[in-house]
Formats: structure tokens, C-alpha cells, sequence
């Protein structure tokens, strides 16, 4: 016994070591698979604050850029109130309108923390649970996809950007219907790979990609990018597509975080039929 | 005593803050990502208890860890580098033996000396930093290329910041 007290207090280097990479790997699994629980969020506040202040400086220095996106968008949405149109029609009926419920409604944010060039990217937005943010929501800006809602605290929310290893997003062609899924394989943070394209579909450089709607997170037909380039490697029955991401990642600095309200009805459907089908 | 703890503390502070607030926000090419931080681990003093080093350098890569959403992963490889630190300066020991209460620095120990010094720990904890990040192998050399790029741009902003900042050198 005594020897073996004096074994481990000789090693007691390599033993300290271990046990902190032990914490370390926990951190990171934990991490990576659960919610960041308590311990951490009080930290993150501390953290999340100093970035804002950060973040206020770079937002000065982007400012006239920022202006102009969000004057563009002003003048897109503009375009689309019904006092823009011309009526052509001379008889105008008017119905109450219960045929349309609303599916998808918006939280403005602005992006605190951001990073494009490390292999997973997170961005850091000030909305949070107070504001009814969830895990799993979509973010878009106003040029196209961001990403997906990964942690929430009181006052922000970390996003899970287009830019990981592990974000996958079902995107399809805008002119027809064939589907894939867009993932990034880590150079160049403009430039996706969409993959699972058949072989026998048609397309060319140039055709727009838009969001599937497969998917209960994003709404259908927002941007993604471009066709920039495709390759068919003689024996695959697949495409491998260069995406030209039309979200320029570098820059952003406000968002959308988008809340599907019927989202829990569609999957709460779906559980349900699978968990029938099981019996 | 107490104001050599203070210049350390100083210089942790000023090295998280530097590394969180300008070198987090740097893009170079989206492939280099400088990690000056780790100058801290390798500018304590050379007769520290091993077990305080671990803990150091703990404490370092969790506190870049909060800063940059990687809870961790920098942890991890700052306490790696710190494992391999002491057999490092084993291995390099100059013929008579270290000073009592020498820090290794490119003004104490020499230009080259110190390069080869944080090359090798700078290229263990970006080696450990990465493929932990990544955490796969069919990306391997990829991955190693940025390794190798990103660790050249630490360096530099390492050998720099060694001559920049600090006691001008004293001759003794």
C-alpha cells in the first residue's frame, strides 16, 4: 500500500495531467453533444459582455456598409407593400382573411461574436430566451442562410453557423425541384459544397439555391448562394457542387432569428406516426 | 517576489485581452490564426513546481476557451504544451544550467535558442488544438497545413512581441 502511495506521488505530474485533460475532453463532449448547463453561464455573461464592447467598436467601423445593406433591404421590402403596386383590376374583393395563418415570424438580432476561420464556427447573438429564442431555430440575414440556434441564455444565443463541420442544410435548386445537401468543408469561408445531387439532373453554372421545404427549421426559398462549379467523377452517381455562399460571413452584423410556430405540431405529427408504426 | 507575481498577472491579463479582443477578430486568409496567448505558458519561470504549470496553463486555455465559444479545446493543448514543457527545457539546458530565477525570453536565453524553443512548444499546442477541433483524420493534411501556417504566424507575433515589449535588455 505504501508503495503504491509512493508510485503515485512520484508520477504525480503525469496524474495531474491526465486528470486535467480528463476535465478537458469532458468539457469539450459535453459540449459539443448538451446544453451548456449553469456552471458556465455566468461566465459566459462575463465574457458575452466584453464582446459586446467589442463589438460596438466594429459595428462603428462598419456602419456605412451596414447603412447601405440595411437601405437595400428597406427598398426590397418596400417594393413588396401592397401601396407599391399599380391595381390594375377594377373590382376589388375583399376577404377576411382566414384561408393564411402565419407560419414564421422574426426576432431582429445583432451578431456580438462571429468567427469564419476556424473549422467550427459559432456566432454569438444579443437575443436570448427572454426574447423567446429556442435551440434549433433558424437564422437568416438579409442576404441569405446564417445557421442554426445551438445554446440559449437569458440574454443571448450562440448559432451554430453554416461554417461547421456538423450543419447540414437541405437546399434545392430554385428552377426545380431536385435537392441536396449543403455542407462546408472547411477552406474558404465562402465557397460550400452542396452533395447528393443525382446525377441526371440539369443545371448550370449560375442557378440560384434556395431552402428546401423539407426542413422545419428555415423557410422555404431562402438564399443559400450559386452554382460556382460542379464535378461528376467518372463511376459516382452523385454531383459534387461548388456553392458560392450568397451570406458573406465575414461581415455580418444583423440577423434574423426565425421562429416556425407550427414547428412542434409538424414534429409532434411525425413522432407520432413513427412511434404507431413501431407497434 | 510579489512584484515579479504582479508582472505575471499583468502580462496574462494584457496576453487574454490582446489574444480575445484583436487576434480572435484577424482573418488572415481564413486559414492563419495567430494564438499569442501561449507566450504566457512559456515565459514562466523555469524553476516553478510542474504542478503549478498544469494548473497555469488550465486556467489560461479555459479562460481563452469562454472568450472564443471552444470550451476545451485550448485548454487541452495549453496543458499538453505544458506536460512537454519541462522535458523541452530538459533537452535544451544551456551547458551550466539554467539561472535560479531565469524565465525563459529571448533577451535571457538568446535569439535562437529561444525560436527553437517556441517553435517546438508552438507547434505542440497548435498540433493538439487543431486536429482536436477537427476531430477526424480524412482531413488530415489540410489540417496540417494550417498547423504549419498558423504556427509561423504565432511565432512571428511571438519572436516580435519578445522585443517589443518588456525590460529593455540589462546588462548584468
Amino acid at each position: 500500500m505504501r508503495s503504491l502511495f509512493l508510485l503515485l506521488w512520484r508520477n504525480n505530474f503525469t496524474l495531474l495531467f491526465l486528470f486535467l485533460w480528463t476535465i478537458c475532453f469532458y468539457l469539450i463532449i459535453r459540449n459539443n453533444n448538451f446544453q451548456q448547463v449553469s456552471v458556465f453561464n455566468s461566465t459566459n455573461k462575463i465574457s458575452a459582455s466584453v464582446l459586446e464592447a467589442v463589438n460596438y467598436i466594429k459595428e462603428y467601423i462598419n456602419l456605412k456598409e451596414n447603412n447601405a445593406s440595411l437601405a437595400r433591404e428597406n427598398a426590397r421590402l418596400k417594393s413588396l407593400l401592397p401601396d407599391a403596386y399599380y391595381e390594375n383590376g377594377v373590382v376589388k374583393t375583399i376577404i377576411a382573411d382566414s384561408a393564411r395563418s402565419q407560419q414564421y415570424s422574426f426576432i431582429t438580432s445583432r451578431v456580438v461574436n462571429n468567427s469564419v476561420n476556424r473549422r467550427n464556427n459559432y456566432l454569438t447573438l444579443d437575443k436570448g430566451s427572454l426574447h423567446g429564442v429556442k435551440k434549433d431555430m433558424g437564422v437568416i440575414s438579409s442576404s441569405g442562410v446564417v445557421g442554426i440556434v445551438k445554446d440559449v441564455s437569458q440574454h443571448y444565443c450562440t448559432v451554430m453557423s453554416v461554417l461547421h463541420k456538423n450543419t447540414r442544410i437541405s437546399t434545392r435548386f430554385k428552377n426545380s425541384n431536385y435537392f441536396g445537401s449543403l455542407v462546408w468543408d472547411g477552406s474558404d469561408s465562402k465557397i460550400a459544397s452542396l452533395l447528393e445531387v443525382p446525377k441526371h439532373v440539369k443545371f448550370n453554372n449560375g442557378d440560384t439555391l434556395v431552402t428546401t421545404v423539407y426542413s422545419t427549421i428555415f423557410p422555404e426559398g431562402i438564399m443559400v448562394g450559386i452554382v460556382s462549379g460542379s464535378e461528376l467523377k467518372p463511376g459516382d452517381n452523385f454531383y459534387a457542387i461548388k456553392v458560392r455562399l450568397s451570406t458573406n460571413f465575414a461581415n455580418l452584423s444583423h440577423v434574423y432569428i426565425v421562429d416556425n410556430l407550427l414547428k412542434s405540431e409538424q414534429l409532434g405529427l411525425e413522432a407520432q406516426t413513427i412511434s404507431t408504426d413501431d407497434n | 517576489m510579489i512584484t515579479e507575481l504582479l508582472v505575471f498577472l499583468f502580462r496574462f491579463l494584457i496576453l487574454i485581452l490582446v489574444q480575445v479582443v484583436v487576434l480572435n477578430n484577424v482573418q488572415f486568409s481564413g486559414f492563419i490564426n495567430p494564438f499569442v496567448y501561449i507566450m504566457f505558458i512559456m515565459m514562466l519561470p523555469v524553476r516553478m513546481p510542474k504542478t503549478f504549470l498544469l494548473l497555469a496553463a488550465f486556467i489560461t486555455g479555459l479562460v481563452v476557451d469562454v472568450f472564443s465559444n471552444t470550451m476545451g479545446m485550448h485548454a487541452a493543448a495549453c496543458v499538453f504544451m505544458a506536460y512537454v514543457r519541462p522535458s523541452v527545457l530538459r533537452i535544451m539546458a544551456p551547458r551550466d544550467g539554467y539561472e535560479t530565477e531565469s524565465s525563459p525570453s529571448a533577451k535571457e536565453l538568446g535569439f535562437t535558442w529561444f525560436l527553437i524553443y517556441a517553435a517546438t512548444l508552438t507547434f505542440v499546442h497548435h498540433f493538439i488544438l487543431f486536429y482536436i477541433e477537427v476531430f477526424r483524420f480524412s482531413e488530415f493534411f489540410t489540417t496540417l497545413l494550417r498547423i504549419l501556417l498558423s504556427s509561423v504566424a504565432t511565432l512571428l507575433t511571438i519572436m516580435i512581441s519578445q522585443y517589443l515589449f518588456g525590460k529593455p535588455i540589462n546588462e548584468k
